[in-house]
């Protein structure tokens, strides 16, 4: 049964591939074939390909793709704004892509708590790029909790990098 | 071939002996537990039996006993066997004399080709009478099985509580830097033997809870960038998105009849506490509050659910009803609460409680009688044992190694436990106790 899932999946996975090749213009179209044909992987194949070029090209025009937040805490500061508005200018002249908005937290705090923590986060990251004209559309909220920490320090450094939201560039 | 047969004839007389009342053997004063020292001898082994099979059953016995915290078992190394027919009538003075209050005899039978017997006698030495005996016949192969059976039968008689120790453990599997961790659902019998895993480590998974058969587990699993809750059979390892849509769903708990699952869905800056059935559906919000709404846990009637909700400003723990109603917050010790999961005996509930460290603790379901169990740098995740008396859970290290154990710790007192997994561990959920 394992084995059946695995291929199903890679089935999946090689159908999605074949839709990031297509123009960028019906990315945000689902691709029914992956739905058709592997119903519970389907929900991963709404095209969250990532882009190497375009992330580096993100974190050259906007300074980075990374903001930070303080304790407990999904305030946008004016720093932060600022690279937000960057990161709006930029996703305003490249409209073939969507970005996923990732939300982190540190890891002083429970695990499920730092799912919603991290959603809010994104949340907060999202309102303000919205607010910069990027369409809602093309932005999707997620969260990592404390699932993927960067910095691996138990100290206030260490919890400081990893409080975050990253902008990464998807197909 | 998994189910565990009782011989009826034995069964039979056991049930009488089971009519004495309860033994006090073991005390429990100023939360402290007296421990008892009690013979576990290597079991003879008939000739048609596999060779040495008496010995490793009498290995598993004592070991379970030592984790309950209530024994001292006393062999099978370093004291002597008996014969078969000393099972039900062994030389108390020889027992006695090795410093033995209770003795755990049997012996190991074939039964067909491909099944064996395991007799369990519980033997107070000091009073020189038998407590109580049982047959476990069960497949060769799941001998552990009717040994974690005969430790339950010792445990349970002499402490009056119900027997944990025929059951298992699932939880996350953690390898690799702090960093770039790979983490895998396994699982395990709850002395850490037959481990094997159930995901591949390709998604990061979180979470896993078992159904109240022990047959299905929910969990969260973050494949393709996009969290949510999964369901999974064990025996076959098929999975299932349990929620429609793309949305962003965690902390699923099965409800105690196993009909639903209630868990959180984050959007838009707010979490809020959901159902949906387990065979598929609509979710059904229960929570709708400006904060974070999660950690829901299932009182074991199905009647209420405790949870942990951020919207007085720091997470806090509440009770409601099943259906939403009556909202009401439950802690008010200070500092932080969270991850609450609710006793399968209804009277307590633990928790994670923030206040510098994280500890695990316990409080009554009206939020009296709070008492802290752990004192770590970063205890979480509690998870209870079904007889309602030890708590599951794992313990971070402080640094940069990451590491994490899972450990059990006696509600009563005493050190907590850690439990042995191969590789770090995290998030562990206790099986219902197996048929």
């Amino acid at each position: 049964m394992r084995k059946t899932f695995t291929l199903a999946l890679i089935a999946a996975l090689l159908a999605t591939g074949a839709c990031s090749r297509k123009p960028a213009a019906v990315v945000t179209t689902p691709p029914p074939a992956t739905t058709a044909t592997a119903p519970t992987t389907s929900e991963d194949d709404v095209g969250l390909v990532e882009l190497p070029g375009s992330q580096a090209d993100l974190i050259a025009k906007a300074g980075t793709d990374t903001i930070h937040f303080a304790t407990d805490k999904s305030d946008v500061d004016v720093p932060s704004r600022t690279i937000l508005a960057a990161q709006a200018k930029w996703m305003m002249a490249n409209p073939a892509v969507r970005a996923s908005i990732e939300g982190h937290a540190d890891e002083r705090g429970t695990r499920e708590y730092n799912m919603a923590l991290g959603e809010r986060r994104a949340n907060a990251a999202r309102d303000f790029l919205v607010a910069q004209g990027v369409p809602s559309a093309r932005l999707l909220v997620t969260s990592w909790g404390k699932e993927k920490p960067l910095a691996v320090g138990s100290d206030e450094t260490a919890w400081a990098q990893n409080r975050r939201e990253v902008t990464v560039v998807v197909k | 071939m998994k189910h565990i047969a009782l011989l009826a004839v034995l069964l039979t007389s056991a049930a009488t002996a089971q009519d004495a009342p309860p033994p006090l053997e073991v005390n429990v004063v100023g939360g402290t537990n007296a421990v008892t020292a009690i013979a576990v001898p290597a079991m003879p082994t008939a000739a048609d039996a596999p060779a040495g099979l008496g010995r490793q059953v009498a290995e598993v016995i004592a070991s379970d006993l030592r984790s309950t915290g209530l024994f001292t078992p006393l062999g099978p190394d370093g004291i002597g066997t008996y014969a078969r027919d000393a099972a039900s009538s062994p030389a108390y003075a020889t027992w006695r004399s090795a410093g033995a209050a209770q003795l755990v005899a049997g012996y190991v039978e074939a039964n067909g080709p491909d099944r064996v017997t395991i007799a369990c006698y519980i033997h107070d030495v000091a009073a020189g009478r038998e407590l109580t005996h049982q047959g476990f016949t069960v497949a060769a192969t799941d001998w552990r099985r009717a040994a974690h059976k005969c430790a339950d039968t010792v445990y349970s008689r002499l402490s009056g509580e119900t027997g944990f120790l025929d059951t298992r453990v699932v939880y996350v599997a953690e390898t690799g830097p702090k960093n770039n961790r790979t983490k895998r659902i396994a699982i395990m019998d709850s002395d850490g033997s037959n481990h094997r895993y159930l995901t591949l480590g390709d998604a990061t998974v979180t979470t896993p809870r078992f159904s109240p058969t022990g047959d299905k587990l929910v969990y969260m699993t973050a494949s393709g960038r996009r969290p949510r809750v999964m369901l999974m059979d064990v025996a076959s390892g098929t999975t299932h998105s349990l929620i429609p849509g793309l949305v962003l769903t965690f902390a699923p708990r099965f409800s105690p009849d196993g009909r639903n699952v209630v868990f959180s869905m984050a959007k838009n800056g707010r979490t809020a506490i959901f159902t949906i059935p387990t065979a598929g559906g609509t979710p059904r919000r229960l929570t709708d509050s400006v904060g974070a709404d999660t950690s829901p846990s299932y009182s074991p009637d199905g009647s209420r659910i405790a949870f942990e909700s951020d919207r007085g400003g720091t997470q806090q723990l509440y009770v409601m009803n099943a259906d939403g109603s009556n909202q009401k917050r439950i802690s008010f010790g200070g500092g932080r609460y969270a991850s609450p999961m609710w006793s399968p005996r209804g009277d307590l509930i633990a928790f994670t409680k923030i206040a510098g460290n994280f500890r695990i603790g316990i409080m009554s379901p009206s939020g009296g009688g709070e008492k802290i169990l752990t004192d770590a740098w970063q205890d979480e995740e509690p998870s209870w044992a079904p007889n309602g008396r030890f708590v599951m859970f794992n313990r971070i290290r402080q640094g940069a190694s990451g590491q994490t154990s899972l450990y059990a710790v006696d509600i009563n007192g005493g050190d907590p436990r850690r439990l042995p997994t191969p590789q770090d561990g995290s998030d562990p959920s206790w099986s219902p106790l197996q048929r």
